[in-house]
């Protein structure tokens, strides 16, 4: 029986009648669940987070004792200032090799800007713990392979730097940060008019002069946007403290958190801990919105006027020598000595013919352990991007539609995970769902969720962008000629969202991929992933094998975005949104 | 009620508020089936707002639309677009680019479950019926506007929609063929008389097209009548400056005279002039002024008027002439042929003829 057909006999004009009908709609099904789906994967771990760190570990009456547990002690107050302390020195040097490179590229007749914009791409895709782990074996006390190099070349006795230290930590986290500065840099530079400079110009400013009074003035709001993106994840960060900050003995918030986590597992400490890392996060974005919310003065600039690029004649051999340093610091040399690591049977012994050995990728590949884990790596960052981008879609087509009120809650709910540090998302799905009945911890659900809700953010921001583009009429079209909004979604929406679509499912794969914060308190003996087995790794000191699975993790990240390119244009990764 | 006398849509009271601003106000409007008429207004003024509540897009907030006798949208409920068996032309055309022609227009066909003989047929035969007989395979990328926009009249005709909705169809295309596109419009609707609401802020293409017009403002409708009346006997002071230039001139009823500012008409000489009263606005085209050297014969309550001409311009197919009535504070637009040229400066005769002038309520 068609729809077409039968709506007329059903439909006798009584508003009781009609309003049965709609309800009987099979979209709204749809709607309801996805809304299910939202509240099950944000609003309720965030509510029970909050619940469970006013919550008596045994009777689950209310208490403020797990607060006075968790900042009980003055050393985890001290890691809170040490995390804030942390976050702004890696800030500040983030917008230092940022910011230089960024005007470089996007003003200057700087040359070989394709090789480090692929460089600052590389620096983008490389898991801060991977790089981390690189610079242990460039900059580690004695052993480190720029100490030696130092000791051989100067007779010394010592290196010259330790990366087991706070400036060791703010710097190796800084090289993997940066890239987020780049991007909103370079984007706002790009559109900032020339006819702004030679203004500047014809009144008599000189090209330094117009570049520091003119130019940069006009993208702070871009580079403070970045800045607070570089700060936010900072501070949420884990992998680089575990496996620096750690042995080093400095203490920041996500290593307390962890350390709660420990036998015995205090989760409502932890909760309690928590709940003032979100109230920050909270506020900075917050304070992001109000700076970028205020459009950029770019934007006052409108559309008109050319970019012409600086002619920096001898002087572009030095912005060229910059970006060459910030790159071989960040890329070039880590990833030389994981590389040495990596087809070394030791890494220590230096490069010989006798050291030579493919046994570290066989190793890896012929175990099954590690190869289970890497197969849980890629098939649960495939489940959880379809997840995130299914609900992402559906949920962005309901508040773009305005299908239901409240859609600005949503958004909200949508957005929340991304104020939410990775770390205390575990925390909040450990509390939620943990626990019998539902009793996932260790299954590969939990972390499937985790993910999907981690990378919300990333999913929903592009399907509402992607919506927006697509004019409503399409799908009118569709319903007055007797489609309903599912056949609108199904054959219209998707088809020609599929691009949108396909990018937007990578741009969540590829950090579900190497995701570690999350995956550190959800992952059971039998649900490791790649991120999880190299903490592992690097706690056993098996640098080799290591950097192996790093190369591999690598390896395959560079072919899907190699893949994203060819199908989606080459700036799908870099760009701000 | 008749099955005949029975209108196709019955807009009752409809209105429609979004926060505080009303964009269709209490706004009535009955089409007879096979009836083609045309929402005409500036922007602003409720008329696309009325086209998708008909559609089902946006439900109203007050009064009650019904099709055939039945209610298919008040505040209460209102059934989704899907179930109206209407079809809409949009402005985009919105055809859909992952689908080529024929596939487009077979889209409302598949969902109605037909076989695909029929299908195929029916898609060829409207194809036909467009002019876009050699295109199905093509995809909408490959058409110029034109023929997008042919598409989007074959998708939604190849339905046997109860009701069509066009929102302001030719607004994307250049003006020739607009033109064009007016006259294929009003050809369809003589060769298929489905029942028709075209929206257009254009007053050419709603006169092109339309059997009726109504004259849309501030969310209701100030007029509704065939084009030929709108034009020469609009009721209200929008509509008269809405469809075509006008002069306003006041009157004052004085016994059985009415009074101008330098000439008085019998009252006898207006259709209805009995049953004016107090001051009343008249409506005179430019076009519906003589022009005169010397004073022409008068009759029938035919008024004239000497005045001195202060501007022309000339546009080809004819003269604009500004002229004011001697010791009279008026200025009067006239339109003349390009043959009767007036010089600036030059005294003038005026010829009003009562039976072009209308008389305007408020």
């Amino acid at each position: 029986m068609s729809v077409a057909q039968s709506a007329p006999a059903a439909f006798t004009g009584r508003p009781g009648a009609l309003a049965r009908l709609r309800r009987l709609e099979p979209a709204s099904l749809v709607w309801l669940v996805a809304l299910a789906g939202l509240a099950a994967l944000v609003a309720v771990p965030l509510l029970r987070l909050l619940v469970s760190s006013f919550q008596d570990t045994d009777t689950g009456a209310f208490t403020l004792g797990n607060y006075a547990t968790a900042y009980g002690h003055l050393r985890d107050v001290l890691a809170l200032g040490n995390s804030l302390l942390y976050a702004a020195e890696v800030t500040l040097v983030s917008v230092v090799l940022a910011v230089p490179i960024a005007w470089g590229i996007a003003r200057t007749d700087m040359p070989a800007k394709g090789f480090i914009r692929a460089m600052i791409l590389g620096a983008f895709i490389t898991p801060p713990y991977l790089g981390a782990i690189g610079w242990i074996l460039l900059g580690g006390p004695n052993a480190g392979w720029l100490n030696r190099v130092w000791m051989a070349l100067t007779g010394s006795g010592t290196g010259f730097m330790n990366v087991y230290s706070f400036g060791g930590l703010v710097f190796v986290t800084a090289l993997y940060a940066f890239p987020y500065i780049f991007v909103f840099t370079a984007a706002a530079l790009e559109l900032v008019s020339t006819e702004m400079e030679e203004a500047a110009n014809i009144l008599g400013a000189g090209g330094a002069r117009t570049v520091l009074r003119i130019t940069l003035p006009l993208v702070t709001p871009a580079i403070i946007g970045g800045a607070i993106v570089v700060f936010l994840d900072t501070v949420a960060l884990f992998g680089t403290p575990a496996i620096i900050a750690l042995p080093a003995r400095v203490r920041v918030m996500t290593l307390v958190l962890w350390q709660f986590f420990e036998f015995p597992v205090r989760a409502e400490a932890a909760a309690a801990y928590a709940v003032p890392l979100v109230l920050i996060t909270l506020a900075l974005f917050w304070a992001q919105r109000m700076v970028l919310g205020r459009r950029g003065y770019v934007a006052l600039t409108g559309k008109g006027g050319s970019r012409r690029l600086a002619r920096l004649g001898p002087w572009r051999f030095l912005i060229l020598g910059y970006a060459l340093l910030v790159v071989a610091l960040a890329v070039l040399l880590p990833f030389a000595a994981l590389g040495q690591a990596a087809f070394s049977k030791a890494w220590g012994q230096g490069f010989s013919w006798g050291n030579l050995t493919l046994g570290n990728f066989r190793a890896l590949l012929a175990d099954d352990n590690s190869r289970q884990t890497i197969a849980h790596s890629f098939t649960y960052s495939a489940a959880s991007a379809t997840l995130a981008v299914a609900l992402a879609l559906i949920v962005a087509y309901i508040v773009s539609r305005r299908l239901v009120r409240g859609g600005a809650v949503l958004s909200l709910l949508c957005m929340a995970p991304l104020v939410i540090p990775g770390i205390v998302l575990a925390i909040a799905f450990y509390a939620t769902y943990a626990p019998p009945p539902i009793a996932l911890y260790g299954t590969a659900s939990i972390l499937v969720l985790g993910f999907a809700t981690r990378f919300l953010p990333i999913a929903y921001v592009n399907c509402m962008a992607a919506l927006r583009s697509l004019n409503p009429e399409m799908e009118e079209a569709v319903r007055i000629l007797g489609g309903g909004r599912l056949r609108a979604l199904a054959r219209v929406v998707v088809p020609l969202l599929k691009k949108n679509l396909v990018g937007c499912w990578l741009l969540v794969f590829i950090p579900a991929t190497r995701e570690l914060s999350t995956a550190i308190f959800l992952v059971g003996a039998r649900t490791r992933v790649i991120s999880v087995m190299m903490l592992d790794l690097s706690e056993n000191g098996s640098f080799e094998t290591l950097a192996a699975l790093g190369f591999f993790l690598l390896g395959v990240t560079i072919l899907i975005v190699a893949l994203g390119y060819r199908l989606l244009g080459r700036d799908f990764m870099l760009r701000r949104s | 009620m008749s099955e005949a006398a029975r209108p196709r849509l019955s807009l009752q009271q409809i209105s429609c508020a979004f926060g505080a601003t009303t964009a269709v106000d209490r706004l009535d409007l009955d089409i007879a089936p096979g009836e083609f008429v045309s929402l005409l207004g500036p922007s602003g003024c409720g008329k696309t707002t009325t086209l998708r509540m008909v559609a089902g897009f946006v439900r109203p907030t007050g009064g009650s639309i019904s099709m055939d006798g039945e209610v298919i949208s008040s505040p209460a409920a209102s059934l989704p677009p899907e179930r109206r068996r209407m079809s809409m032309i949009f402005q985009s055309y919105a055809i859909w680019p992952n689908m080529t022609v024929a596939e487009n227009v077979a889209f409302g066909l598949k969902l109605r479950r037909m076989d695909r003989g029929t299908v195929r047929r029916k898609v060829t035969e409207m194809l036909q019926t467009v002019r876009l007989g050699g295109l199905a395979e093509r995809y909408p990328a490959e058409l110029s506007g034109g023929q997008q926009q042919r598409v989007a009249l074959a998708r939604a005709m190849v339905i046997q929609p109860r009701v069509l909705l066009l929102d302001e169809p030719l607004s994307n295309l250049d003006a020739n063929l607009r033109e064009e596109m007016r006259f294929e419009i009003r050809r369809l609707h003589d060769e298929f008389h489905f029942t028709t609401v075209y929206v257009t802020h254009d007053q050419g293409e709603a006169m092109v097209t339309s059997d009726r017009i109504a004259v849309m403002n501030h969310g209701r409708i100030e007029q509704i009548d065939a084009p030929y009346l709108l034009y020469t006997r609009p009721r209200t002071r929008f509509v008269a400056g809405f469809i075509g230039r006008t002069n306003l001139l006041a009157g004052a009823c004085a016994g059985e005279a009415i009074a101008f500012d330098r000439f008085a008409i019998p009252r006898a000489a207006f259709a209805g002039g009995e049953t004016l009263s107090g001051e009343v606005l008249f409506s005179v085209r430019p076009q519906s002024i003589g022009l005169h050297r010397a004073p022409p014969a008068a009759g029938d309550g035919v008024a004239l008027v000497e005045g001195r001409l202060l501007q022309r311009t000339y546009l080809g197919e004819s003269w604009d002439y500004v002229v004011a009535p001697l010791d009279s504070g008026l200025r009067l637009k006239v339109a003349a042929l390009p043959a009767e040229v007036f010089e600036v400066g030059e005294t003038v005769w005026l010829r009003f003829d009562p039976r072009q002038m209308a008389p305007i309520a408020g």
